[in-house]
Order: structure tokens, then sequence, then C-alpha cells
């Protein structure tokens, strides 16, 4: 298991639909339930109020990355918000990446989330993590970590 | 998605960060390292080849009891110290609960645009 999240869905869309869906703030706004005050604008923050029924409380803020048309949309988010009263600025955050590709039958998307390993520790948990190991390999891991052979 | 990661999560989160923070040290990492095998060590077998004084790895070590991490046991007149995973199990069930929304979230572009 990596620090990241990566998912990867065929859409019976085309690219140019999916791309709308992704990156006109409304129709974003629609399927991630998301009220936002306007367009998504590289360098530039993103602000909003989730519609979510039962979290109509809780703020949206992400700084827009990258919009490569029908190719990649990227925004960074913080990870520890939740109250107005965060300073959104000093938070650490992760790097959400949405790539399309076309397809014969539409159009395949993957997304990553990924830079959990910024947040503090995070990364010094990484090899405590493992699918299959155990904690006996998790020691090792973390031996050689911390003390690798000299 | 992250709306619920925005609040029930964010707390669990927070409860979590000192956990990172208490692990985000070389000295303590190390410690750790050598707690995890299972078995209880005193201070003296910490210290041993070490450089460390026995006051500073007292130190490290209430740090990382302070988060959970490690628990001290009586052993005769002597404290030990033991190792506990169960604040780090925290990051997988994270990224577990960001990744489920995510599918969620997807599962919702994907009713929205194959009309």
């Amino acid at each position: 298991m990596d620090n990241r999240i990566e998912k990867r869905i065929e859409l019976k869309a085309p690219l140019s639909r999916v791309w709308r869906a992704l990156t006109d703030h409304r129709e974003f706004g629609e399927w991630f339930r998301v009220k936002l005050d306007g367009p998504f604008v590289p360098g530039q923050i993103s602000r909003g109020q989730i519609t979510y029924p039962g979290y109509e409380h809780v703020k949206w803020e992400a700084v827009v990355q990258k919009m490569e048309p029908e190719r990649l949309f990227s925004f960074t988010w913080p990870h520890y918000s939740g109250d107005s009263k965060t300073d959104y600025s000093k938070e650490p955050s992760t790097l959400v990446e949405f790539r399309l590709e076309k397809t014969s039958s539409g159009t395949l998307l993957l997304l990553t989330e990924s830079g959990f390993d910024k947040i503090p520790g995070v990364r010094r948990l990484e090899v405590f993590r493992s699918n299959d190991g155990g904690w006996t390999e998790q020691m090792k891991n973390i031996e050689n970590h911390v003390a690798p052979t000299s | 998605m992250s709306h619920q990661r925005r609040s029930s999560m964010a707390s669990k989160w927070r409860v979590r960060a000192p956990v990172f923070a208490a692990l985000g040290d070389e000295t303590r990492l190390s410690l750790v390292a050598k707690l995890c095998g299972g078995r209880p060590h005193s201070i003296s077998q910490l210290a041993e080849g070490s450089k460390l004084t026995r006051q500073a790895i007292t130190k490290h070590l209430r740090v990382l009891e302070s988060v959970g991490i490690v628990h001290s046991v009586r052993a005769g007149r002597e404290s030990r110290f033991e190792f506990d995973p169960e604040p780090m199990e925290g990051i997988k069930e994270y990224l577990d609960f960001v990744s489920e929304k995510w599918d969620q979230a997807l599962s919702r572009l994907v009713s929205f645009v194959e009309i």
C-alpha cells in the first residue's frame, strides 16, 4: 500500500463531456456536492460551501493547479480542515489529479490523491503499513528504515 | 466525498496528528524500532549501543507514551516500556476512508455524465 489513492473508471461519455463535468464549477458542484463561488482558475483558490446533506456548514477550499484541456485537471486541498477558524494556508494538503484518456467506448478517468506523506509523521508510518506482511515484516522494515546497513 | 472527511473524520484526524508528530523524530523512531519487536525494554536496555543518556531516552519515551505508542509496565522495581501499535492503525483507516469517499463521489460522476 502506497501513500496515495488511485482510482480508475471507464465512463460511457465522450472526453469533452467528462472534461466539462470536472472543470465547469457548476457541474463539478453537482456531483461532488459543493456550491462553488466561481470558476476554476489555475493558480487560484477555489472557495465554496459543501451541499452534502448534513454537512452544509463545511467550507470547501482548494487551490487549482493544472487545467490541460481534456487531459489533466488538478488541485490541492487541505486535510485537517472542517471548522471555519482553520487557516487553510497553513494546513498540510494533498494533491488531487484527474487524468483523462479517450477510449473506444468513451473516456478513461484516472484519479489520484497523493501527498499524504506531507502530513507530519505520516511518511514515517509508511514503513508500518503493508498489505500482507503483518508486524514482523513491518518491524524489519522500520529497522531497515532507521538503521540502513553500513 | 470530502465533506464527511472534513467533519467527522477531521476530528479523528486531529486526535491522530500528535501521534504522527511524535514519530517525526529519528531518535523516537529508533526507540520504536527497538520496541516493536514486542518485548518490553528497560531504559538501560534502550540506552545500550546508543549515544543517548538515560535522561534523554526517558524524555523521548514520555513523548511516545503521551500519544499511546508506548506504555510503561512495572517489572519488579524497574519500569519497562512496551510498544502499542494501535494508534498507528489510524493512518490506514484514514486512507481507506478517503478512498471510499472517492468511490462514492466518482459513482455520482458516472451517473452525472452517463445520461
